[in-house]
């Protein structure tokens, strides 16, 4: 019996402290459990809104890298096994394409008052999604390495050819260049950008129709294929995780990276003093004369499962509130940690390539249903072009091809 | 043993096979046989931080009455089976009318991904497994003829490729080979060739991926062949010793012989095991050079936002297929034996 009351006293003393500790979010009470990607950015957002977590509301977070792989599973059960998914342009679709999430206008109205016009992410009219943070890949170059060989910075993928050329003919490297080619969804947003910079459309307007087999994929195809000559023989192999330490370590010169990863490169930590201060990020390249940069803009942002109670929803939405609020972004270095949508975000240097290719117009990625079978049907077809064993042209009708029979078995062409 | 006894006794193993086995099989087959429905689409008008744009999205409600109404999606008898990405039988009628000759037709029948990644399967279980058997075997034997004192020390050295977890040992080997690793620098090094890479070749990647597949497998074979040695009788041995036999024929004509049974084992298992290869190609990240059967399924429902459950359950059950068509050979010679036996 004296054990059991020590324990009960000591569970009250913990709540309390608890209570005391976490901020007051205004939720009555009702259960917030999160799945997110696993980087950074991410953890700060979700940590702060733990913070809401009290005796009447309940937190969990589940940070993983293949949370795109088991969002549709976990939330297509009732009750949906997460209250929110935090997601971004392509992982979306499949939650949308099931109607797994719920619109959001209601709460928007009742508790969004600071939003931004700019973070809510409408479908049809509907807020389906709240936008945090935005992102898309650009050029880092090292500086000094182009004052060496007397180049100035490159804006178009022309002039990163010449550069590397130069870089490798002055002998000061030998794979002076890295994109992120690793044949699986890398690959795919590799062409996905370059395409995009050609002008290309993936689509017939309107239709699910594939309509990459034309002038504008050849020449996409062919520039992909002139970078990676400069790139390690390697490059199949090579995402974040592989070219960001080659780039510490300095062997690159130049690098198409995602903006999320400057953070990384611009700080001391696992790098050289030379490499670090050299290190300046540019914005996305224009390729064959033309003005649309060869970049994708992304956004993340928090959706709300449509198979949860209201109570539980309006819970969730005010805890996500709080993970996105200005306090997050001036707590600790998360100002730097991704490039903000919220107003108390300073942009720094990290952040100069995300906003030079906002700026320069780059395109969203295509928040189509049927754009990830395309994506998919990139990867799988382009490292045979890559690796010179078939045509351009042949290379283009195989992603046809395999689109239209993915495409088929989900009902999207018949 | 009584056959009432025998049911009760494996009737824990038969429940759960059928539960877990079986009846998972059921449902992939049936998968396997339909595609989803037709999708309502509707024209939207879509707002991101960057801009409005008119797309297009599916229409929740139409579709949520057509799932409704039939919940597995539409029949398509074996249409997914036949579809490019399985057997392709359009496309390869038209690679055979095309090509002018049989290299021609191989060239294209490789451009297609079941097939691309059927003859890497192929290789590897065709290469793997007598290797594994043939290896495992000498290890055995020199493991057998070392004094007491280092054999404990030497089985467990022996046995670590296989301890290791196949994604683990794989992806520390693949930073080996890195040309900045100990063993593709070494490489470079005795080549004299700084652009040699095991990565980016074809060729040495499916060498690099067959290495490890022998590597990863000999201990298994070695332990069973090694536990084997231990119950070859020991009178045969000195009878063929006496008789003046050297120790390469006592091995040909009194230990194989006597281990044929665990032959004939090991090769089922190692056929089972290499036609289901999938660890290394992703530990490697060598799916650009080389795929197999299981990478396929593993692609269509991992690689992408999408996934294609009946592409899979497809792929799924010709993998099953093509396991039971490797071991009908030694299916068939088992049962002619047990045959002979029971008369």
């Amino acid at each position: 019996m004296n054990m059991m009351k020590t324990m009960a006293a000591g569970a009250a003393v913990t709540i309390g402290v608890a209570t005391a500790a976490h901020a007051d979010c205004g939720i009555a009470s009702g259960n917030v459990s999160v799945l997110a990607n696993d980087f950074p950015a991410l953890h700060a957002v979700v940590s702060k809104a733990e913070e809401c977590a009290s005796s009447t509301v309940t937190f969990s977070k589940n940070h993983t890298t293949e949370h795109r792989d088991i969002q549709v599973a976990a939330m297509t059960a009732n009750p949906s096994e997460y209250t929110t998914a935090i997601v971004a342009n392509s992982s979306v679709v499949p939650l949308l394409n099931g109607g797994l999430i719920r619109p959001l206008d209601d709460l928007v109205a009742k508790h969004g008052q600071n939003l931004k016009k700019n973070q809510l992410i409408t479908i049809d009219g509907k807020i389906m999604a709240i936008a945090f943070m935005a992102n898309a890949q650009h050029l880092v170059v090292r500086k000094d390495i182009l004052d060496e060989v007397g180049l100035d910075i490159p804006e178009t993928y022309e002039d990163v050819l010449a550069a590397a050329e130069a870089i490798e003919a002055a002998g000061v490297m030998e794979h002076p260049f890295a994109m992120l080619t690793m044949a699986d969804w890398n690959l795919g947003e590799e062409f996905v950008n370059m395409y995009l910079g050609h002008g290309g459309e993936f689509f017939k307007p309107g239709t699910a129709e594939p309509a990459v087999n034309n002038e504008k994929g050849v020449a996409a195809l062919n520039m992909l294929k002139a970078l990676v000559e400069f790139s390690n023989p390697d490059f199949l192999t090579y995402n974040t995780g592989v070219v960001a330490p080659i780039w510490e370590s300095g062997n690159l010169a130049m690098a198409q990276m995602w903006g999320s990863s400057m953070g990384q490169l611009l700080d001391s930590e696992g790098s050289t003093e030379e490499v670090v201060s050299g290190t300046l990020p540019v914005g996305a390249m224009t390729v064959a004369g033309g003005t649309t940069p060869a970049s994708s803009l992304w956004w993340d942002g928090f959706t709300i499962a449509a198979n949860i109670s209201d109570e539980d929803a309006e819970a969730t939405f005010l805890a996500m509130l709080n993970g996105i609020s200005n306090e997050m972004v001036m707590e600790g270095d998360n100002n730097d940690r991704a490039v903000w949508l919220m107003d108390a975000y300073k942009p720094g240097i990290a952040a100069t390539g995300i906003s030079a290719t906002a700026a320069a117009g780059a395109e969203p990625y295509p928040m189509l249903p049927y754009m990830g079978l395309l994506h998919g049907a990139f990867f799988a077809e382009l490292p045979d072009f890559l690796q010179g064993n078939e045509s351009a042209e042949q290379t283009l009708a195989d992603i046809e091809a395999a689109y239209i029979t993915a495409a088929q078995e989900k009902g999207f062409l018949q | 043993m009584k056959h009432k006894t025998f049911f009760w006794f494996i009737l824990p193993s038969l429940a759960a096979m059928l539960l877990f086995i079986a009846m998972p099989l059921v449902s992939v087959t049936i998968q396997s046989l339909f595609v989803e429905h037709d999708q309502v689409l509707v024209e939207v008008e879509n707002c991101t931080p960057f801009k409005c744009e008119s797309s297009v999205a599916v229409d929740q409600e139409a579709t949520a009455a057509l799932r409704e109404e039939r919940p597995l999606g539409q029949f398509n008898g074996l249409g997914t089976y036949t579809n490019r990405s399985h057997l392709a039988f359009p496309e390869v009628r038209e690679a055979w009318n095309a090509s002018g000759s049989l290299h021609d037709f191989g060239a294209r029948l490789m451009n297609l991904p079941f097939y691309k990644a059927l003859a890497f399967t192929i290789t590897y279980t065709a290469v793997v497994t007598p290797f594994v058997i043939v290896l495992g075997l000498a290890i055995a034997l020199g493991v057998n003829a070392l004094p007491q004192l280092v054999k404990g020390p030497t089985i467990f050295c022996s046995l670590l490729p296989m301890i290791v977890t196949p994604l683990i040992g794989s992806l520390i080997l693949f930073w080996m080979v890195d040309a900045d690793g100990i063993l593709g620098a070494a490489l470079q090094r005795i080549f004299d060739d700084d652009q040699l890479s095991l990565k980016a070749s074809h060729s040495l990647t499916w060498i690099m991926l067959i290495v490890y597949g022998i590597w990863h497998s000999a201990p298994f074979s070695f332990i069973v062949f090694y536990a084997g040695l231990q119950t070859v009788p020991q009178e045969t041995l000195e009878a063929a010793q006496i008789d003046g036999a050297t120790r390469w024929q006592r091995v040909r004509y009194v230990v194989v012989p006597y281990m044929t049974p665990l032959v004939v084992f090991i090769t089922l298992m190692q056929l089972m095991d290499n036609f289901r290869v999938f660890e290394p190609i992703v530990g490697f990240s060598a799916s650009a050079k080389a795929t197999s059967l299981s990478w396929i399924i593993f692609n269509d429902l991992r690689g992408g936002d999408i996934q294609l459950f009946g592409s899979a359950a497809a792929t799924s059950l010709l993998t099953i297929l093509g396991v039971v068509v490797l071991l009908m050979p030694v299916l068939i010679r088992t049962w002619q034996e047990f045959g002979r036996k029971v008369v």
